[in-house]
């Protein structure tokens, strides 16, 4: 059989001995249906963007943006209403404070375990388990932290003083509901750690704790960032439970066992309720919200780039 | 010297004398720690289903599941609730499914990753997935249900903002199944003279599909049980109807355990604990089928 030639005497399909690229209209109107469908997600962000800045704007228009930004009494809906963000701001992060503290050590105590410690079949056990706990409905939680955590964990057993809304309780439910998403972040970057840094670590007699501690930690240290930064965006993003057990009292407080408002609760708690369009109270939603987004975005980017340097690293 | 090396070679091995015994104590706490790190999620996750099985059990009956909400608790139910949370799961299926698969299909087989706008729409998938799930409402109550396209507060103004919501959830875990079938299967079909598309229709999709359904189910999962984003699109909290097309207004159950939530009397927190048992068992077989579809299904190339 010479070069070139077919068995049957036709040239293939798609054989172009020449480089003479053939234009198929079909693969081109492909092409473009798929690029249009991925410039949804774009179209998403330029949405959030234009939908949030449009009232934002209305809203500076009636309002001064010092007094938004740095006055210290929010009370939209009364009169004499006062629009300082100040105490949702301190609420959110009160909340994202007691969560993380539950969550952090919890979390990377058990991406420990599940990393150095346990063998594959408690793994293949143990990380379900956890996802269940992801993947459960933060108005689930809430209903937990309001009608469970509350009074019968806080005010009966451990004793504590709270009000019956507190930012205490809903700050440690948001811990564990943020815990799974530690412990797997955390546990991706410790499983990544080449075996032959432990192996080296053992070799030269370490015990387990120090490998763990000494040597599988600190190199897995971007990875951890990025899951506590993880976890704090999204211990800022939710909702529910702080809309529920948390109360909705902008409180400018830093006791745990008072009953606060974040911003995300001001803004399901106003929306829920009858506003119209145009008025000042609707367009507070939306400074509130370009507030919170600005704040998660500031908070991803930083969780991006430690994900990006763990991955630069091992993979 | 080779006298030497032969007698190391038959020394006798040496016994590693044990750790002294206050060091073997701290490995075995560091380690009963650490399991109780991860038994505290797991315990909380055990006692969180206790108190809403003992709160919620005696609530569900035939009667609960088909009545509508009403202002009386013993005639209340949650029949509106599953239709409307049907719905919403059914539209947001038909809306995520091809986008998503069809954004993933992009990024993995088409996209040219030197190009700045792919880069921009990767990065932009990443940021979307961590804004927070009230912002999505706030998106759908600016666009959807008021603004421009002045829907109201119906059912498919719901299924598009969690749609929304839950995309980047299928696109990024469509694009690992994409990525993971090997370069070779599409060789051999481009090889073959397969165009492009008969390449990726034929050969990679079909491969891909466990791992695709497994997120699809996860993002519907997760899209029925929020909440956030419900309470600025959905609208009124007393629905005593089902929804018979996409612009009927609507309630989905975990809006309706929210109003339940709210109200002060107890009646009405036992109706909501039947409610979120209900909503529990849903996503708890649908995550159950997810972790099957993707033990099952796993390839191994």
């Amino acid at each position: 059989m010479e070069a070139g030639t077919h068995p049957q005497g036709v040239t293939p399909r798609g054989f172009n001995p020449l480089g003479v690229k053939r234009r198929r209209w079909g693969e081109e109107v492909i092409r473009a249906l798929l690029f249009f469908a991925a410039a949804i997600s774009i179209l998403t962000t330029v949405g959030i963007v234009v939908s949030l800045l449009g009232e934002t704007i209305a809203f500076f228009g009636e309002v001064g943006v010092g007094e938004f930004l740095f006055g210290t009494v929010w009370t939209p809906l009364f009169s004499p209403a006062s629009y300082g963000v100040i105490p949702l701001v301190a609420g959110t992060l009160l909340i994202a404070v007691i969560a993380l503290m539950v969550a952090v050590p919890l979390g990377l105590g058990s991406a420990i375990y599940l990393s150095e410690y346990a063998s594959r079949r408690l793994r293949r056990v143990l990380k379900p388990a956890l996802e269940v706990l992801a993947g459960i409905p933060t108005i689930v939680f809430g209903y937990f932290a309001l009608t469970f955590f509350t009074p019968t964990v806080l005010q009966a057993l451990l004793g504590f003083d709270v009000q019956v809304f507190n930012a205490l309780s809903a700050g440690i439910v948001i811990g564990f509901l943020i815990l799974p998403t530690i412990a797997s972040v955390a546990e991706d970057a410790m499983s990544s750690v080449p075996g032959s840094l432990r192996e080296g670590a053992f070799g030269v007699g370490a015990s387990q704790l120090q490998v763990s501690l000494r040597v599988v930690f600190p190199a897995a240290l971007s990875g951890v960032a990025a899951a506590v930064v993880l976890g704090a965006s999204r211990a800022i993003g939710e909702t529910m439970i702080v809309l529920l057990a948390a109360g909705q009292q902008p409180n400018l407080t830093g006791d745990p066992r008072q009953a606060i408002e974040t911003m995300t609760a001001f803004i399901a708690a106003t929306a829920g309720g009858d506003v119209a369009t145009g008025s000042v109270a609707y367009r507070t939603l939306f400074a509130v919200g370009t507030t919170l987004f600005v704040l998660t975005l500031i908070v991803n980017a930083i969780s991006i780039r430690f994900v990006r340097r763990f991955r630069q690293v091992y993979e | 010297m080779s006298a030497a090396s032969e007698a190391q070679a038959l020394a006798p091995p040496q016994r590693i004398a044990p750790a002294p015994r206050s060091r073997r104590v701290k490995e075995l706490a560091f380690r009963v720690v650490m399991l109780a790190c991860l038994g505290a999620g797991l315990l909380v996750l055990a006692v969180l289903f206790v108190d809403v099985l003992r709160d919620g059990l005696g609530q569900i009956d035939v009667q609960f599941l088909t009545s509508f909400a009403s202002s009386q608790s013993e005639i209340a139910g949650i029949e509106a609730a599953i239709l409307g949370t049907l719905w919403l799961m059914a539209l947001c299926a038909i809306f995520i499914v091809p986008v998503g698969v069809a954004t993933a299909v992009y990024l993995e087989e088409y996209a040219d990753s030197d190009r700045w706008w792919n880069r921009v729409i990767d990065v932009n998938i990443q940021n979307l997935a961590a804004v927070p799930s009230v912002v999505y409402g706030i998106l759908g109550l600016a666009f959807l249900v008021r603004g421009p396209l002045q829907l109201g507060f119906v059912v498919v103004a719901g299924a598009i903002t969690l749609g929304l919501l839950v995309l980047p959830v299928v696109i990024i875990t469509a694009r690992e199944s994409i990525r993971s079938v090997p370069p070779s299967i599409r060789e051999g079909a481009l090889a073959l003279g397969a165009t492009q598309w008969q390449t990726i229709r034929k050969q990679v999709l079909p491969a891909a599909v466990p791992g695709i359904a497994t997120g699809v189910i996860l993002a519907l999962s997760r899209a029925i049980g929020e909440t956030a984003p419900l309470v600025l699109v959905g609208g009124a909290s007393y629905i005593a109807f089902n929804p018979n097309s996409l612009d009927d207004r609507y309630t989905a159950l975990p809006l309706q355990i929210f109003t339940w939530i709210k109200l002060p009397q107890e009646d009405f927190q036992a109706l909501a604990a039947g409610a979120i048992l209900v909503l529990l068992v849903v996503l708890l077989s649908m995550n159950a089928v997810a972790i099957v579809l993707r033990n099952r299904f796993e390839n191994k190339w």
